[in-house]
């Protein structure tokens, strides 16, 4: 490994909530019969986590693990470990059909941080942030691309997206962030 | 004339002054006037001119129905013209200026239409189309053009920012009147969710002018007590400056928030277009008073009777120092007694009901107004400005009886129940004769997915115009029980009488200056003859008019045109029924259309880790999808075409760099993995050994050729399909697809690895020495032939290398983890200083590929055309028994060797054809057109040979060797020889070294 570097390098804004692109974060794709006892087992292994249930995203240490579709997870572990932990997951999944991928490279992560983050996401994405509670993980737009968003400590939201639109996104959560725009009325 | 009174104005701050403009002339309101406000109260009661006559139009309302007074507001930039002065709020240092007056508003040469508005009846735009034919071109169509239009539109960019925000309710309540509060408050109570919107900037509607008491205290102390009770609640918020435009299908409401209309030049979103999900919408939308059709009705100083007690109320604003009331209604009676509270005169009440015993009239003849029973206007005196009226008899023909001077007029025709919201998805109207007006019929709501209604309207929305019921019903619309509902107090109100024409008998001399539609000069003749000639539907008669058709979008016009209709047809109004109501309610501005999505975020840019290095270089862009992939690499001096010519022929001789991360990767798992891959790709890509990369071509289930790109098997049961950049969003779909919907028992999983990978083609006789300098693999041609992969490690980064070529020479692509690709390019870049490396643009590749007439999808295939065309036979496997597009490919018309099909093209003088050029053929076809036989699809200079080169589908082209084509271009002949389409290096020796 050389230099590796993430989509942003870390970049952040300060608005009426901070938003920082969060540097390399460790992602696996695990695609499966969710419902076999192996990928529980086999996660559970690989990560400390239990299996998600629907729309679910469990956290362990420094692991998480997200449910992203009936036969789809996506495993978060620090950028480091993803290539191990996926090659564990594979070789305790070898005889089962799964597909089992990092995807660490093909992602961005961000936070979104402050009391009134909720705020700077409803302007980007079709969600009732009132009814998202933590442990849910929701797979959603913000304004035109894909995102998943998901509440990772108490005033902190996390989007991921596509890496090759993290620019786009940075400036999307930026201008929707700006001071006096607030949401709430005054 | 109209001006400030000294004392009252419950919504200005008279120690906060504020300067303005109006046509360059300086004026003064204060903070909380709205521009009409501060516009009368600067005697400026003529604003602009009438669309079509150019007649003087002054200040007719004090609301969202306003279709007079528009302006166009700002300057440079942020001129912005159809602004109603009634709802825009005065800022310091506005510029208003006046619409449709040449030279200027008080002498409007325009104005002469108005002599002639017998010879422009209705429909006489659609006549002038009809005959005689030339004159609509030569002599209507230009003085239309330039008499039509209303305000100057802004030629420059939008300066203001705009957003868009989502929100989710139980309850939504439009309109922050006292029965929207009431039901708010219900509904809140009860628990629920509930999201309030307010077009104005306050609190409480008209109830606090209109001198209301409730629950034992004026309507303003009310309001502020639930306001603040409302405010208080969790589950509630609050928005004003906040219109709803409309209400769809599934609860989806659309508002827009006027967040910095007043407070521009800030750095705040100018507009937020909300997009609401609500479980119920209660439409508290009030209801808009109704002018009456009197001759010169649309004389400046003619006002809505509600309309004048708000600006001495809101404003203290007198609109006049004499107004006379016009009105078929006891509502009207509470201006006369405000303007006496302010000082002001009222010489006469003119009541088109034959006998008025109504509590508020009492106390207007108890301060002794004269109240003239069965009267009604025949006439108003005056241009620019009312002078007088005179008195007829309301039953009659208007014989004048008296003239009496005043310089206002304060008419109402009663109220018409703001039903916008709840007609919009669907909801249906009944007609209440009594009071003149359409209201909800609650039996046949709009109805969500589970069958209830989910818009009521409540209060006056729903017809309950008097306080007391209109307070009880909100509250019950709101879920509230009877008995907690708030207790209004207010004079008991005598049946109106409905009057649609005034007097009953007018004469057509009259009926001819009785507008209905003020913005668009529709007049009570105009629909009579509308329906004269046959226009009976009312969605007919209303485009043939224009009535309703003006920005205030029928507001003011539509009730009394359709009774006016329903009278020439001989019919009852209900009979008749209402133009569709569509949204917005008022308009909204494109701006917030448009939300966040302009410049740089205009639309997702996709990047690839170099991206950036890419730009530093001066790279000059060409869109893929929406990925920006370098054209060429311009160096000082140099053209585009030079600069491509420089990136071919190094890569031709030296060594060329690509950034090539936006070809799709799709990972392919499972048993049934090479099954599946079978039938997406017209080759057999379950026999490839692991290792070994192969050429595909992926077809739709027509035959025709969608995408192509090379596959490797990566192991046992796992493959990487290539694919163009474009397409890998779309193939991926495409395989979910087909994986999802009809083989959903196949074990196959599929992933898009696209952006995972950063992906860079090393092309030209240098390419293995760069590798073997990076370092860490063997990259022979023994060790890695051609069409084949190894993994390992490069210059220290993890790789995957393929041994694959489009572009005829010895080339590698290597696939490294995208966060390390930026570290790999610059590897690189330093190991190929002494090899000559220079990167290439996706022109240098276009050009390489022609030269071997390699194809691309978008260029030479266009939807209609299958790999047969194309000479791809070989990519196509006789032995399977299907594959997506198979069939397809046997019909009769695809194996017709008739078809055009995939050729080279050469110029007879060297000379580059034009791209897209037609080859003509003899004779005509079935529609008259010229035939041909056959197309450019791809062209170029070719620095290696130094002439130009061409690929095309021609009719039976590979029959036709050697045969010579006219292609026409520009009207000039170019003469192209059929040859092989490969133009270099036929046998591969390049490539394969």
């Amino acid at each position: 490994m050389r230099d590796p570097v993430s989509a942003l390098g870390g970049q952040s804004h300060e608005g009426f909530a901070r938003i920082t692109e969060a540097g390399l974060q460790g992602m696996i794709t695990l695609r499966g019969d969710l419902a076999t006892g192996a990928i529980a087992k086999a996660v559970k292994a690989a990560t400390g986590c239990a299996l998600p249930a629907q729309r679910a995203i469990v956290t362990k240490g420094t692991a998480s693990a997200a449910w992203m579709s009936p036969d789809e997870l996506l495993l978060l572990v620090p950028y480091t470990e993803a290539e191990a932990t996926a090659a564990a997951l594979s070789a305790a999944l070898a005889g089962d059909h799964v597909l089992i991928a990092n995807v660490s490279d093909a992602r961005a992560l961000f936070r979104i941080s402050g009391v009134k983050a909720d705020q700077v996401l409803a302007k980007l994405c079709p969600v009732d942030f009132a009814r998202l509670p933590a442990g849910e993980l929701r797979r959603t737009r913000a304004a035109q691309v894909a995102a998943a968003i998901w509440r990772s400590a108490p005033d902190e939201l996390s989007l991921i997206c596509f890496r090759s639109v993290a620019g786009y996104v940075f400036d999307l959560l930026a201008i929707s962030a700006r001071e006096g725009s607030e949401l709430s009325p005054t | 004339m109209s001006t400030r009174l000294a004392t009252g104005g419950r919504l200005i701050d008279r120690t906060k002054p504020l300067d303005f403009s109006f046509d360059g002339r300086a004026m003064r309101g204060y903070a909380g006037d709205t521009l009409a406000a501060a516009l009368l109260a600067n005697n400026q009661m003529l604003i602009g001119r009438s669309f079509k006559y150019h007649r003087p139009r002054g200040i007719l309302a004090s609301g969202v129905e306003e279709p007079n007074a528009m302006v166009a507001l700002g300057q440079g930039a942020r001129i912005e013209p159809d602004q109603r002065t009634t709802t825009t709020e005065l800022f310091a240092g506005a510029s208003a200026a006046s619409q449709n007056a040449w030279p200027s508003l008080d002498f409007d040469i325009g104005a002469l239409n108005n002599l002639a508005y017998r010879f422009l009846p209705a429909g006489f735009y659609y006549k002038t189309f009809m005959f005689p034919r030339f004159a609509w071109k030569h002599l209507f169509e230009p003085v239309v053009r330039q008499s039509a239009g209303m305000g100057p539109v802004p030629k420059q960019p939008d300066p203001d920012r705009y957003e868009q925000a989502y929100d989710f309710t139980d309850v939504l309540v439009a309109g922050g009147g006292v029965a929207g509060l009431a039901a708010a408050l219900a509904a809140a109570s009860a628990g629920q969710r509930v999201l309030v919107l307010e077009q104005t900037a306050h609190w409480g509607g008209r109830a606090p002018v209109d001198g209301i008491e409730i629950d034992g205290k004026p309507a303003d102390a009310w309001v502020a007590e639930i306001v603040a009770s409302l405010g208080a609640m969790p589950n509630v918020t609050l928005r004003n400056r906040t219109m709803v435009a409309g209400v769809y299908d599934h609860g989806y409401v659309v508002a827009q928030e006027a967040v910095a209309d007043h407070l521009p030049g800030t750095d705040l979103p100018r507009h937020r277009l909300w997009r609401i999900r609500a479980g119920r919408v209660i439409a508290a939308t009030g209801a808009i008073e109704r002018p009456l059709a009197f001759a010169a009705n649309d004389t400046p100083g003619v006002m809505l009777a509600s309309a004048v007690r708000d600006y001495v109320v809101n404003w203290a604003v007198s609109p006049g120092d004499r107004t006379v009331v016009v009105t078929n209604n006891d509502d009207a009676y509470r201006t006369a007694l405000t303007l006496l509270d302010a000082g002001l005169v009222v010489p006469a009440i003119l009541d088109a009901r034959a006998s008025v015993t109504g509590e508020l009239p009492a106390m207007a003849r108890a301060r002794g107004i004269r109240v003239l029973e069965g009267r009604g206007i025949a006439k108003v005196k005056g241009g620019k400005r009312v002078k007088a009226v005179q008195v007829c008899v309301q039953a009659g023909e208007g014989a004048v009886l008296e003239t009496i001077a005043c310089d206002c007029v304060a008419m109402s025709g009663g109220f018409s129940p703001v039903v916008h919201l709840y007609s919009q998805p669907g909801g249906k109207l009944q007609w209440d004769g009594a009071n003149g007006m359409f209201t909800p019929d609650p039996a046949r709501a709009p109805t969500g997915a589970d069958g209830a209604a989910f818009v009521a309207c409540a209060g006056a929305a729903a017809g309950a115009l008097q306080a007391a019921a209109c307070l009880a019903d909100a509250h019950s619309a709101g879920g509230g029980k009877a008995k907690a509902a708030p207790k209004a107090a207010a004079p008991v109100e005598a049946p109106m009488h409905p009057v649609w024409m005034m007097p009953q008998g007018a004469p057509v001399a009259l009926r001819f200056k009785m507008l209905l539609d003020y913005q668009n000069d529709v007049k009570v003749s105009d629909v009579q003859l509308a329906a004269r000639e046959g226009y009976e539907s009312v969605e007919h008669a209303k485009r043939y008019t224009t009535l309703g058709m003006a920005s205030d979008q029928g507001k003011m016009s539509n009730i009394n045109g359709l009774a006016i209709l329903s009278d020439a047809l001989g019919q009852p109004i209900p009979a008749t029924g209402t133009t569709t109501f569509r949204p917005p309610y008022t308009p909204i501005s494109f701006g917030a259309v448009a939300g966040e999505a302009r410049g740089e975020i205009f639309a997702p840019l996709r990047r690839t880790p170099m991206h950036a290095w890419h730009e530093a270089q001066g790279a000059h862009w060409e869109p893929v999808g929406l990925w920006r992939r370098p054209y060429c690499y311009p160096r000082a001096g140099e053209t585009h075409a030079q600069a491509v010519n420089r990136e071919v022929a190094n890569t031709r001789n030296n060594v060329g760099l690509l950034d090539a991360s936006t070809l799709g990767k799709i990972l392919v798992k499972g048993p049934d993995a090479g099954r599946f891959l079978d039938m997406i790709y017209t080759g057999v890509m379950s026999t490839l050994p692991v290792g070994k990369c192969r050429y595909g071509l992926t077809c739709n289930e027509n035959g025709f050729l969608i995408d192509d790109g090379v596959v490797a098997r990566l192991s046992d049961d796992s493959w990487l399909c290539h694919t163009t950049s474009g397409g890998a969003d779309s193939i991926h779909a495409h395989m979910e697809n087909w994986l999802q919907c009809e083989w959903w028992d196949w074990k196959v999983y599929s992933a898009n690895l696209t952006e995972q990978f950063a992906q860079v083609a090393i092309v030209g006789p240098n390419a293995r020495k760069l590798l073997e300098k990076l370092g860490g693999m063997d990259v022979s041609r023994e060790a890695l032939p051609f069409m084949t992969f190894a993994e390992g490690t490069l210059a220290g980064i993890p790789s995957r290398v393929f041994r694959i070529s489009f572009s005829g020479e010895l080339s590698y692509e290597v696939a490294v983890p995208t966060s390390q690709g930026m570290a790999f390019w610059n590897a690189c870049l330093e190991a190929g200083t002494e090899l000559g490396l220079m990167p290439y643009g996706t022109e240098a590749i276009h050009v390489l590929r022609a030269e071997k007439g390699f194809i691309i999808v978008g260029d030479e295939t266009d939807g209609t055309v299958i790999p047969q065309d194309l000479g791809l036979g070989w990519a196509i496997s006789k032995k399977k028994p299907d594959y997506i597009g198979k069939r397809a490919q046997e019909r009769s018309h695809m194996t017709n060797p008739e078809r055009w099909r995939l050729v080279g093209l050469e110029t007879l003088d060297g000379s580059v054809l034009p791209d897209g050029v037609l080859a003509p053929a003899p004779g005509v076809n079935a529609n008259g057109q010229r035939n041909t036989q056959g197309r450019v699809t791809s062209t170029y200079f070719s620095p290696t040979l130094g002439r130009g080169i061409a690929m095309g589908l021609v009719h039976r082209g590979p029959e036709r060797m050697g045969e010579v084509l006219d292609f026409i271009a520009d009207g000039k002949t170019i003469k192209a020889r059929i040859c092989d389409q490969v133009f270099f290096d036929k046998d591969g020796e390049k490539q394969n070294a």
